[in-house]
């Protein structure tokens, strides 16, 4: 049996801090091995409180569906609970919570990702359920699982799309942003006649093609023995057969070339305006710019937009705006809703102004230094929580997915913050949220009351 | 200043039997046996550094948690005053108060304390519940001491500029409206009015209404501030990276001259009479995909008796993934993307409810299957069921100590209802003593189906006749303008 096993040891993260600003680097000691199967494993020790976290990614989104199953990636995540060879419906959840456990999963573009968060005590149980459900999940699949799920699904879809409001706008930018084809073209909760026409066969064609170990990537993280805790992941997950490989998504290039404007009518009361540009993907060039651009205009009482609309003009209600960072191109996406008696047109008019203004003469040094400051104290906020969706185990492994297969990318990250300045946030705003290639996109109440 | 020190939780040892399995460590790297679940290991108990607790020249108590994971410190200031304590007519003076603090505070204005806070890296948040408010700071601990005087500005010398109210109050009467679409926040509002009426506090929303935000003054909000927000009426509570030796002499610089005026005097709002006849209410929000349902009446106070077996009853009836309510209407029905139930504990009696968003064609369909578990949780639960909810609560429980936000949190908890010192050491062992007979007395007691108040929010024209087929008491329509209050 082949063996590969990379150990990587670092620093541990108790960093005391300087009298005058943080600046001694972030690092997250973690051991590093893959199984023969291909399953990359990442462990890292955190013995602060008794929980440990089981944190897996596969690398399948909704932008590896096909045409006519739209949402399917995620209507998979939903199955990935409902039991496998040698754990019946519904003993995933009852084992766990009898064990003190909580679990849950989410699916976006680009990945699915599980997370168990448990007692220490209880690592072997969380280890055993996940590593059955990797290997063996189609041995108690059935069709009525999958109807069982895509009623439940269809509700998320109802509940947050169709019966929230402005909920059909993030289905209607995807659309208009991504050309037809291309993978984000479509919703991740998908359409709902692709809901639907989801089938058994479907996900037997699905789990075989996806989520083989190869494509996945397992964190344990928390109050572990790091010896004991690789034995016990070879022993369950050892024996899970290797998958063929999978084809990187390709996606036909994606440029906005032109104003792409459309209005929709809700079950709303104030009209909102919705600005979307595509923008550089994940950790490229111009992406950490934009996150501070992000900031520049639209966080915090002092950010332009936000003051000039919220706290002067007080035409709207609330501002947002941020970079969607992701695989394959991102998009900045700044939202406004109107006051009553004020229209989308007139936040429009502002916004571009505020827009015109930073392309022109850069922010002041304080905005940006702001903006830096923010980002800063928000990745030690990070360090804090070993589970969950936000917590170390699942940032190790979006590091290892999306920087290169660095699992401690956390001061390099940082890095590209700290290093930025105010004409770099000028030049990305620039060259990438121009007035005359985008999405605007408005939704105007029904009926005006 | 005096210091005095005590366990939050000493290192008891949790005796929790799972199935009957107690071992220890696997023998090593073996061929997977999935035939069953693998053993548990011994449940490990949470070793907590100890509350150190000292008090400030002028008596404000401060209680501190180090945890040096990360240089971070958190520091809540909790002032025992909150929704709960807005005077009849003024419904919504309390949290208009709190969200006011940081418009203006000391000599700077609403701008400079933002612009300052985040040029610190900190997180300020001002806020309040029905019954308290609190100022509470996030920050690197590095800046610790740039950031305590802004919040002591704050949190003790607001300025409650006029132009800053007014927007504040149009912010406010704008979220007010857009409720209107909302199915999801109109229904906790129509839910607490058919349960409390109009004139008791929790029959109203935190923010109040639309008639008495537009009354407010700026003097309203002074006067509330300074009658409740009292160093005898307070209390800091700090966690994170930080020492009591490091931590005294800042706090006393920046809260140590805050003098209290005299003597808080607060009164508890009176339990609200239970209901006693069941009803339904359908707000009326057409073309509405899923019906929002909530049913439940008055609920208990944080100090019932009854609180351990009450969180093992809702654990089981609707508190977690695998409860009754969420089997049922979600997993075996599908009708929903997840259903819950809980006990709203306050000083006073709060609601109990249970609810979920539905799909409209299955609403009726819903609600007999909610009715069905509400009234089956008082026949007797299984030992299985019993032990899984309580092993959920007790073992689940150190997870809830990770970060300084938590650590805060549950201080706060402590401080707000003056829980008894051995609260969190006891909790295990107290949820592990409920047993089957209590809980099915609590059931008994606490859930009553055929009194309770049902409110839905969905297409009434789709839903209604459905609804009164059910028989379930008298039906009452209205419009989403008359929902809100």
């Amino acid at each position: 049996m082949r063996r590969r096993t990379a150990l990587i040891l670092l620093v541990l993260t108790a960093v005391s801090l300087g009298a005058q600003a943080p600046d001694r680097p972030i690092h997250v000691a973690y051991r590093q091995f893959t199984l023969a199967n291909g399953l990359n494993v990442i462990l890292h020790r955190d013995s602060s409180v008794p929980v440990v976290a089981v944190n897996v990614w596969y690398h399948v989104g909704s932008a590896n569906e096909r045409p006519g199953r739209t949402g399917f990636a995620h209507l998979f995540e939903h199955l990935m609970f409902e039991g496998s060879k040698h754990v019946k419906e519904g003993e995933f959840d009852t084992l766990l919570e009898a064990a003190g456990g909580d679990n849950n999963g989410s699916t976006t573009n680009d990945r699915t990702n599980y997370v168990i968060d448990v007692p220490a005590n209880a690592l072997e149980l969380a280890l055993y359920l996940e590593s059955d459900r990797m290997g063996y999940l189609l041995d108690t699949m059935s069709p009525q699982r999958v109807d069982g799920q895509r009623d439940v699904v269809k509700n998320e879809r109802r509940q947050s799309y169709e019966n929230q409001p402005y909920g059909m706008a993030s289905i209607e930018i995807d659309k208009m942003l991504w050309p037809e084809g291309h993978p984000y073209n479509w919703p991740v909760i998908g359409y709902m006649e692709d809901l639907t026409a989801a089938s058994y066969d479907d996900v037997v064609r699905f789990f075989k093609q996806y989520y083989a170990p190869g494509n996945a990537s397992l964190v344990v993280a928390g109050d572990i023995d790091l010896v004991r805790t690789q034995a016990l992941v070879q022993k369950w997950f050892g024996e899970i057969p290797a998958g063929p490989p999978v084809p990187p998504v390709t996606a036909p290039p994606a440029e906005l070339t032109s104003v792409r404007r459309k209005t929709l009518t809700d079950r709303v009361q104030l009209p909102r305006l919705y600005l979307a540009w595509i923008t550089p993907k994940i950790f490229a060039p111009g992406d950490a710019a934009l996150d501070v651009a992000s900031s520049v205009l639209a966080g915090g009482k002092n950010s332009r937009i936000y003051k000039r609309l919220v706290y002067d003009e007080q035409i709207a209600q609330d501002v947002s705006a941020y970079q969607a960072s992701a695989a394959l191109g991102s998009s900045f996406q700044i939202v406004a809703t109107a006051r009553p008696g004020h229209t989308a047109d007139e936040l429009q008019k502002a916004i571009d102004e505020e827009i015109a203004r930073l392309k022109q003469a850069p922010p002041d040094a304080r905005e940006v230094q702001r903006a830096i400051n923010q980002m800063e104290a928000s990745f030690y906020r990070r360090l804090e929580r070993v589970g969950g969706f936000y917590g170390k185990a699942n940032q190790l492994n979006q590091y290892y997915m999306s920087a290169n297969g660095n699992p401690d990318f956390f001061a390099q990250d940082l890095g590209r913050y700290t290093s930025l300045t105010a004409s770099d946030v000028q030049a990305a705003i620039a060259r990438w949220l121009p007035s005359d290639a985008r999405v605007e996109l408005v939704v105007e109440p029904e009926t005006n009351r | 200043m005096t210091v005095s020190s005590r366990f939050l939780l000493p290192a008891a040892t949790l005796v929790v039997l799972i199935g009957g399995l107690m071992t220890g460590l696997p023998r090593g790297p073996v061929a997977a046996d999935r035939s069953r679940p693998p053993r548990l290991g011994s449940p490990q108990a949470l070793h907590l550094s100890p509350v150190a607790r000292a008090t400030l020249s002028n008596g404000l108590p401060v209680w501190l948690v180090e945890s040096h994971e990360v240089p971070l410190v958190q520091v809540n200031l909790v002032v025992h005053a909150g929704s709960a304590d807005d005077p009849a007519g003024r419904f919504g003076l309390a949290s208009l108060t709190a969200a006011m603090l940081d418009e203006g505070a000391g000599g700077r204005t609403a701008l400079q304390i933002a612009d300052e806070v985040e040029y610190l890296g900190a997180s300020l948040a001002t806020g309040s519940s029905f019954d308290a408010s609190a100022v509470r700071l996030n920050v690197p601990v590095s800046r610790l001491g740039a950031a305590l005087p802004l919040m002591a500005d704050v949190a003790v010398r607001p300025t409650f500029p006029e132009d800053e109210l007014n927007r504040l109050r149009q912010e406010r009467l704008t979220a007010l409206i857009q409720t209107k679409s909302d199915a999801a926040a109109l229904v906790p509002l129509a839910f607490a009015r058919a349960v409390f009426g109009p004139e008791h506090r929790f029959g109203t929303g935190a923010v109040g209404t639309e008639a008495t935000l537009k009354a407010f003054t700026t003097a309203d909000l002074a006067a509330f501030h300074a009658a409740r927000f009292q160093p005898s009426n307070a209390t800091l509570i700090v966690s994170g990276d930080v020492t009591m030796a490091a931590l005294l002499p800042r706090l006393e610089e920046a809260f140590g001259g805050w003098k209290s005026q005299g003597p808080v005097a607060r009164a508890d709002v009176p339990p609200a009479p239970q209901l006693t006849a069941g009803s339904i209410t359908i707000v009326d929000m057409p073309s509405a995909e899923q019906s929002q349902i909530r049913l439940g009446w008055v609920g208990v106070a944080r100090d019932t008796p009854d609180y351990f077996v009450l969180q093992v009853l809702n654990t089981i009836l609707g508190g977690s993934f695998t409860s009754r309510l969420n089997q049922n209407l979600r997993e075996a029905h599908g009708y929903s993307y997840g259903a819950s139930s809980r006990f709203d504990m306050r000083r006073s009696p709060g609601p109990f409810l249970a609810g979920a968003g539905v799909q409209t064609d299955k609403t009726a369909e819903a609600l007999r299957e909610f009715f069905n578990e509400l009234n089956g949780i008082s026949k007797p639960v299984g030992a299985e069921e019993l032990t899984k909810a309580k092993n959920y609560l007790a073992l689940g429980f150190p997870a809830e100590f990770e970060t300084t936000d938590d650590l805060s949190e549950h201080l706060e908890e402590l401080a707000v209802y003056r829980l008894p010192d051995d609260f969190f050491a006891s909790y295990v062992a107290n949820i592990q003593a409920v047993t089957a007979d209590q809980v099915r007395a609590a059931a008994e007691r606490y859930i009553r189906p055929g009194s309770f108040a049902v409110v839905v929010v969905g297409d009434r024209a789709k839903i209604e006749p459905g609804i009164r087929a059910l028989g379930l008491g008298p039906v009452r329509t209205i419009s989403v303008d008359e929902a809100l209050p």
